[in-house]
């Protein structure tokens, strides 16, 4: 794990501010990821986690611009390498993915194209960004796979996805996002359809990667797990916001949300008797409480929490949260 | 005596018939032996395909077992009547992995508490509304909330629901294959707590079927460990995860994230090849014992 750099703007790869996306609906806006802020450095591993529907992985393809209609963003800027991505030309913005920014998908089945063979898929990437040629594109891809550690990457090549176990499959959809060296690898739930053995080799991988290329890794995960073991920052989403983020050690040895404390007590065996939970449930994202949108959920809320939602507070190095406890905050 | 007790259970799948070929068929569960005491939580645990599943439903005979014996109370589940077993499937149910896709969309939550109860002849129409609206509160649903569609619940909810139909009978057996992995972290929480509230109250024995080590670990007194379709590691919890001796047991073991950042535990690779798969289980401490030559 790499010590983070210090706060210099330089160091930092991509910036996200206030993004806002939104999927519009008859009924009104259901917004997603609501004024999320946070930034990713050179080098560094952040994790993102959050539950199901917290906006995650609409965050993600909001930075990649694949959010698909009736979703869009509404608000905020993404710069990367000092560009603004939200200001680019869809052309533009094609050469950026896949080539500077590449996705690890979710569903390592889903994610390929059941009838070409993962070759062709690995080479498309090259031969698209213009960075081989077709013959040369058909070598790289056997030592990518190679790289990636798949056995026998000369005939896995000629292999369709149905003929690959699942964890194959996913360091294929490794080896293709890796295919053009791109700075910022944006890897979405990546273990989360696999087995757990399976999912600690995946997790290893990734991490080499980051290590021997020097890539900046956006981890996206609901595993409080896997995050503690491969983020150097963590940072929290809950219904949409962004509730806490600062460096791994801090945020899992002394969280100061209280959502982040109630999710890290939930988990089995890290205090023995009965598990902690948080009750109720996450609010629908239609029906959002006015105020903090843990509020209905929280043990230590006040009457300010119902009236306004909190402004992210500094908190310490490197730490922000977004509760009342711990500043005065009020947007 | 044991309140369940499983018998070298077998379930073999016939492949695709071949013309040129006789294949053996697949045997997704390979002669599985385990016993559950009254009042214990016992843990299944495997990774997909490893025959977990098809054991508990083998159990129950949702699944026809090819063979082996699965003695509840004694009694062979397996060798009894049509109407015997519906009689035995009253005291033995089963919480399904899925909240989404076990409970029937177009009937009301109400309903599906009460179908049991309707299907085994118990009670008045009167008497099974008040039990049904007793059952929301014991899982801590809102009776109110009766007559509302699965989908206007939340997978937590939902998941309620599915225990309080297996709890509609007053079963002395549950089955909870996988009860928790559909649900978000924070919800998992909840329930776990429920069925352990629960089996403290209503005396219940249950088969906890799970790919999470954590959990199981907290869960469960005692723990089996599939892989392949056999049991190659079983001991009381506690002494499987400080001494696991299986090489499978101590791959998923190394492999379980750890929510400390500062914990980094050395990973044990595992070599699927090397395994002896026809080893059989022997003694390797107190109630202890591994597929292990």
């Amino acid at each position: 794990m790499s010590q983070p750099a210090a706060l210099r703007p330089d160091t930092l790869l991509l910036e996200v501010r206030s993004l806002t996306t939104a999927f519009d609906a008859a009924a009104g806006p259901v917004v997603a990821v609501d004024d999320v802020s946070f930034s990713v450095r050179r080098g560094e591993t952040l994790g993102l986690v959050g539950e199901s529907g917290s906006g995650k992985s609409v965050a993600a393809l909001s930075i990649l611009r694949l959010v698909q209609p009736p979703g869009r963003v509404r608000r905020g800027a993404i710069f990367f390498k000092g560009r603004d991505l939200l200001a680019l030309s869809e052309r533009e913005m094609q050469q950026i993915r896949g080539a500077e920014i590449a996705l690890v998908p979710q569903e390592p089945m889903t994610a390929l194209n059941p009838v070409f063979t993962i070759g062709d898929q690995i080479e498309e990437a090259l031969f698209v960004h213009g960075r081989a040629t077709r013959a040369e594109a058909r070598a790289l891809a056997v030592e990518l796979l190679a790289a990636v550690r798949m056995p026998e990457p000369a005939q896995r090549r000629r292999d369709y996805a149905h003929q690959l176990s699942g964890g194959m499959r996913q360091r294929a959809l490794i080896a293709m996002a890796l295919a053009c060296r791109p700075s910022l690898v944006i890897a979405d739930e990546p273990t989360t359809a696999l087995d757990v053995t399976i999912q600690a080799q995946i997790i290893d991988l990734l991490l080499e990667m980051q290590r021997a290329h020097d890539l900046s890794l956006l981890l996206i995960t609901h595993d409080l797990g896997v995050i503690a073991g491969a983020a150097d920052r963590v940072a929290v989403m809950y219904a949409g916001r962004l509730v806490e983020i600062g460096p791994a050690r801090d945020v899992f040895h002394a969280p100061l949300h209280p959502y982040t404390r109630g999710l890290l007590a939930s988990i089995p065996g890290r205090t023995p008797g009965r598990l902690h939970a948080i009750e109720g449930s996450v609010p629908s994202p239609t029906a959002r409480p006015p105020g903090c949108v843990f509020a209905p959920r929280c043990p230590d809320r006040m009457p300010q929490c119902d009236a306004a939602p909190p402004a992210p507070v500094a908190a310490g190095a490197d730490r922000e949260v977004r509760c009342y406890l711990h500043g005065p905050g009020g947007a | 005596m044991p309140l369940v007790e499983v018998r070298d259970l077998v379930k073999g799948y016939a492949r695709p018939r071949r013309p040129w070929r006789t294949d053996a068929p697949v045997r997704a569960v390979d002669g599985v032996s385990f016993a559950i005491e009254e009042g214990e939580t016992f843990g299944l645990v495997g990774e997909s395909g490893s025959g977990k599943t098809t054991t508990a439903r083998c159990m129950l005979r949702l699944v026809e077992p090819t063979s082996g014996q699965v003695l509840f109370r004694g009694e062979d589940v397996l060798a009894c009547t049509a109407r015997r077993l519906r009689e035995l499937r009253r005291h033995m149910q089963i919480v399904f992995q899925d909240p989404y896709s076990s409970l029937n969309p177009r009937m009301r939550a109400g309903a599906i508490v009460e179908e049991p109860l309707i299907i085994h002849r118990v009670g008045t129409r009167e008497g099974r509304r008040g039990r049904v609206a007793e059952l929301f509160r014991t899982v801590g649903l809102d009776p109110a909330h009766l007559d509302r569609l699965p989908r206007e619940f939340s997978g937590g909810e939902r998941q309620r629901i599915g225990l309080a139909r297996a709890l509609a009978l007053r079963p002395s057996f549950v089955i909870a294959d996988e009860p928790v992995s559909a649900l978000d972290v924070s919800i998992q929480a909840q329930v776990i707590n429920l069925l352990a509230d629960l089996q403290g109250q209503l005396g219940l024995t249950c088969l906890l079927v799970a790919h999470d080590l954590r959990l199981v670990e907290h869960a469960c007194s005692r723990v089996a460990v599939m892989y392949r379709g056999r049991i190659v590691e079983t001991a009381p919890t506690a002494a499987l995860f400080a001494r696991p001796h299986h090489p499978y047991t101590r791959a998923l073991l190394s492999a379980v994230p750890v929510p400390d950042p500062d914990a980094r535990r050395a990973r044990v690779e595992f070599d699927a090849g090397a395994v002896n798969l026809t080893a059989p289980l022997r003694e390797v401490g107190p109630e202890h014992s591994a597929a292990i030559p």
